[in-house]
């Protein structure tokens, strides 16, 4: 058992619990709360797997301020600070489905990855670097990268023109 | 570390994110539930990057986060919509496409 | 001539349409045109008559005697042959239609005396039809029956002679009621028409029947098979006796003669003409034309009884006795008409082909001119009218020529020598006693007794004693007085062509001639049978003068039939015709038609309309049906069931979409997972 391996199971049991508090959580801020320590725990998950620029990206925008927005709207939706019931009717069969999705998904990817190891090396921690991966995005992805930008640009303008008041 | 822990790991997020998605009434919780299946995505993607030595799948994890983001701006205004309208954050209020 | 004979039938013919066409506009209304072409017919008959009779006397073979036949047979070494011309007007694989003239001895006398007789009748029409509302018509019509008793005359096969047949009964019928605005009239011509039409069915089936025998229409070939035996004897038999009931029809025998007297309603010189001496005559002339059929079929040769001479020798009684109880006087003469028809029919039934020939001959011309004696008797003397006793009487004075000719004809027709009845009358009778027909010749002696008695009567009713009439009587124009002594002439000189007694066999020997006939008996002479049937008739006139010219001393005898009971019945028995016309009109026509007639309505009206109504009703209930369950339940219900079914199949599928975007993207993602574990599964 490698330190690599303690690190993520320990991460990993982390954020499992947070997700399912996410979605089980009687309270919304405890649930944002939740979601923060799993995209923590995804941040921390990159860095073990020597993807540092994902890593701290991750850091910077989704906790930065994906958590810090979710918050902003917890608070302009007026929701309910106190413990209140946010399941809707179809709890069950919602259970059912996702617990059967997860068992074909689990049962799929034992049968296809079963016998798969990921080597980390130095290779793979050189080729993470900020420097290649910019390489990698302004020379074979420059195409993506652009329409992204302009994605955000629509996502700016349309969240403007919605959320406004006239 | 073996391939299969981080897979089932994402898959167990996703899993989560989906239940979260069918079985919650706040719009702001549903919210939450995608950027948990779009965490578990982006942890699918790093790990088959490091497993195939390619750094192509951080580069689509970055793509992935950047869109995540873009996608909780405008979702969380039109659930500021919905409540202005509805005076209520509650989903199940919104039913107008009902047949 | 003889070869071109055709033209004398087609001369009036064409008078005929040129009549219709041009006679109003001509200066005597078309009566110039009709009397110019059957003049020219009669020029040209002589002429073929002089002809033919040439042709038999030069024939060589004249003088040999073959058996008991004076000329031979044509079928016979050196016999004369009848001239022949025709063609084929269709052909149907192996039945031939042919269109020709057969010209042989009967045929030639026929025509002479037609064209004669029906030259006389149109002069003599010209004033007697003066004034009359259709003159034209009558005219051109009176052509057109000359053309088509030519045409009979002259056919050489069955199929012309049926048409020409039903032609000459087609003018008969137009020229009966030719005043038709007087129902009276137009009824005797439709009861002539359908009587004789009843015979006709005889006809055609004979006609049919002996084209299937003889395998032709053709009349020569056909009389051939007959002698010969080429024509089963059952066939003859039977085509025989069809042909008999044409000729009972046409020829007014017993039983259907009851048109004859009631035919007298057309005009006198119609009557003349047609009911004396063509039409009628023409059964007798198909008689003598098929006889080979006849004979063999009927086993003339045999002697003792057969269907023609009882048929012939019946109608000479009952037409007889009948004229005795007559009012009028043309029907005195129609029934004497039906008389002699029998005798020219029983003529044929003992054998005695040319004694037939020579009576139909002599009788053509006293008996049309009795008739225009009796057209002249009203003209002049009875103020139109033919009423004997009420009109009539002691017009000798007034009109001398008139009842010379009158009493010529009637002495000739009793059969008084030296006149012509009695040599074609004695013929016949002769024959008939040496051929075995003994009952025959008893019945044509008391035949001559009663044509004699009942000619008497008729002469005196008219001519002798007082006047009972009104107006002023006198003679006739010479119009109508020539032809009347033409044909008186004729009556005292026709006999002598065929006068035994002076061994003149003149019209034996030309007119036999070419004519295939078995062989007949021809007998000689018998003076004591001539004595014999003279002086019968002779007893006839006398006794019949004695009732009635000594009317007013027969104390005892007047007013007998009113007493006696029994003779008053007899009396009205006779009146009435024998109740024939009451037999056919009302018991057989009247219960066809009561009882035919109601049963067929009644099934019209409940049979047939009830089907029909049935199957309407049925189809309004069928549609009713229809409508109610299929239409409205089976077809609307699967109509509205299928509506229904997916208004609920909608509305349950409704529930789907709830417009809550989770329930969607629950049913997604369920997908999703039972997808792709289908796809693992399988894959």
């Amino acid at each position: 058992m490698t330190a690599q391996n303690v690190a993520f199971w320990v991460l990993a049991i982390a954020m499992g619990a947070g997700a399912v508090g996410v979605v089980r959580s009687r309270n919304i801020v405890h649930a944002a709360l939740f979601l923060i320590v799993v995209l923590v725990g995804a941040a921390a998950q990159y860095i073990v797997l020597l993807a540092e620029f994902v890593g701290i990206t991750q850091f910077f925008i989704y906790i930065g301020a994906i958590a810090v927005l979710f918050l902003f709207g917890i608070m302009l939706t007026r929701a309910p600070m106190s413990a209140g019931d946010f399941d809707n009717d179809q709890r069950w069969p919602a259970a059912i489905v996702s617990v059967f999705l997860l068992g074909v998904l689990i049962a799929l990817l034992v049968n296809a990855f079963g016998h798969d190891n990921i080597k980390l090396s130095d290779e793979l921690l050189r080729a993470s670097r900020t420097g290649p991966v910019a390489d990698s995005i302004f020379r074979s992805f420059v195409v993506p990268f652009e329409v992204v930008s302009m994605l955000l640009l629509a996502a700016l303008v349309g969240a403007v023109v919605i959320a406004r008041r006239d | 570390m073996a391939l299969n822990q981080y897979l089932i790991l994402s898959a167990f997020l996703f899993c989560c994110g989906v239940y979260g998605v069918l079985a919650r009434r706040n719009g702001v919780l549903v919210l939450l539930s995608v950027e948990l299946m779009l965490n578990a995505v982006n942890i699918n993607l790093v790990a088959f990057a490091a497993f195939t030595r390619n750094i192509a799948g951080q580069v689509f994890a970055l793509f992935v986060i950047t869109i995540a983001a873009a996608e909780v701006g405008v979702g969380l205004a039109i659930v500021l919509l919905i409540y202005r309208n509805l005076r209520s954050p509650d989903l199940d209020r919104v039913d107008q496409l009902k047949g | 001539m003889l070869r071109n004979a055709w033209i004398i039938p087609l001369l009036p013919a064409l008078g005929f349409v040129a009549v219709l066409l041009l006679g109003k506009r001509l200066p005597r209304k078309g009566a110039e045109l009709a009397v110019g072409t059957v003049g020219a017919s009669f020029v040209l008959s002589c002429i073929s008559a002089v002809q033919w009779i040439q042709r038999v006397d030069d024939h060589p073979g004249k003088e040999a005697v073959g058996g008991f036949g004076r000329a031979l047979l044509p079928t016979q070494e050196g016999g004369v042959t009848a001239v022949e011309r025709g063609f084929t007007w269709w052909q149907n694989s192996n039945v031939k239609f042919g269109v020709g003239i057969h010209i042989d001895g009967l045929a030639v006398m026929m025509l002479f005396m037609v064209t004669l007789v029906s030259f006389l009748v149109h002069v003599y029409s010209t004033r007697y039809m003066q004034g009359d509302r259709r003159y034209t018509h009558y005219f051109a019509l009176l052509n057109l029956f000359t053309a088509s008793m030519l045409l009979l005359v002259v056919a050489d096969n069955t199929l012309m002679l049926l048409v020409a047949w039903e032609l000459v009964g087609v003018c008969s019928f137009v020229l009966i009621g030719h005043w038709w605005e007087e129902k009276p009239n137009s009824d005797a011509a439709v009861k002539a028409f359908l009587t004789t039409r009843t015979g006709d069915v005889g006809l055609m089936i004979g006609v049919i029947v002996l084209f299937f025998a003889a395998g032709t229409f053709d009349i020569a070939v056909i009389n051939a098979k007959a002698l010969d035996g080429g024509i089963g004897h059952t066939l003859l038999v039977v085509s025989a006796a069809c042909l008999l009931i044409g000729i009972i029809g046409k020829s007014g025998q017993f039983p259907l003669h009851t048109w004859l007297p009631d035919a007298m309603a057309g005009p006198t010189p119609v009557s003349a003409l047609i009911h004396a001496a063509t039409m009628v005559v023409a059964g007798v002339y198909l008689g003598a034309r098929l006889y080979p059929v006849f004979f063999r079929g009927f086993s003339i040769g045999d002697g003792g009884l057969n269907a023609m001479a009882l048929v012939g020798g019946v109608t000479i009684i009952i037409g007889a006795v009948l004229a005795f109880v007559q009012r009028d006087i043309k029907k005195v003469l129609a029934y004497s008409t039906i008389s002699q028809l029998g005798y020219m029919v029983m003529a044929l039934g003992v054998g005695a082909w040319v004694a037939a020939i020579f009576h139909l001959f002599t009788h053509a011309f006293f008996k049309s001119l009795l008739f225009l004696g009796a057209g002249s008797v009203s003209e002049s003397g009875s103020h139109h009218s033919f009423d004997m006793k009420g009109d009539m009487g002691g017009l000798r004075r007034y009109m001398p020529i008139t009842f010379v000719t009158f009493v010529i004809g009637s002495l000739a027709l009793a059969g008084v020598f030296p006149l012509a009845g009695f040599w074609s009358k004695d013929e016949i009778l002769v024959t008939a006693g040496q051929t075995g027909y003994d009952a025959f010749l008893y019945v044509g002696l008391v035949g001559a007794f009663l044509t004699a008695a009942y000619m008497t009567r008729c002469v005196y009713l008219t001519f002798f004693g007082e006047f009972r009439g009104h107006g002023e009587p006198h003679e006739s124009p010479p119009t109508l007085t020539v032809p009347l002594i033409v044909l008186a002439a004729a009556s005292v000189a026709a006999g002598f062509l065929n006068a035994e007694a002076f061994g003149i066999e003149k019209f034996r020997d030309w007119f036999e001639a070419g004519v295939p006939l078995p062989t007949l008996e021809h007998v000689e002479f018998d003076t004591v049978k001539a004595v014999i049937s003279v002086t019968i008739a002779v007893i006839g006139i006398g006794i019949a003068a004695y009732l009635w010219f000594q009317r007013e001393e027969l104390g005892p005898f007047r007013g007998f039939t009113q007493r006696n009971a029994a003779a008053r019945a007899g009396y009205r028995f006779l009146e009435n015709k024998y109740y024939l016309d009451h037999l056919y009109e009302n018991v057989i026509v009247g219960g066809i038609k009561g009882l035919v007639a109601r049963a067929s309505y009644w099934v019209n009206q409940h049979v047939i309309d009830g089907v029909v109504n049935a199957i309407g009703r049925g189809t309004a209930i069928a549609a009713r049906e229809t409508y109610d369950v299929i239409d409205q339940k089976v077809v609307d219900g699967a109509v509205n069931g299928l509506a229904e079914t997916t208004g609920e199949t909608g509305g349950l599928l409704r529930y789907v979409q709830s417009g809550r975007v989770q329930r969607y993207a629950l049913t997604l993602f369920a997908a999703v997972g039972a997808l792709s574990l289908a796809l693992w599964l399988v894959y």
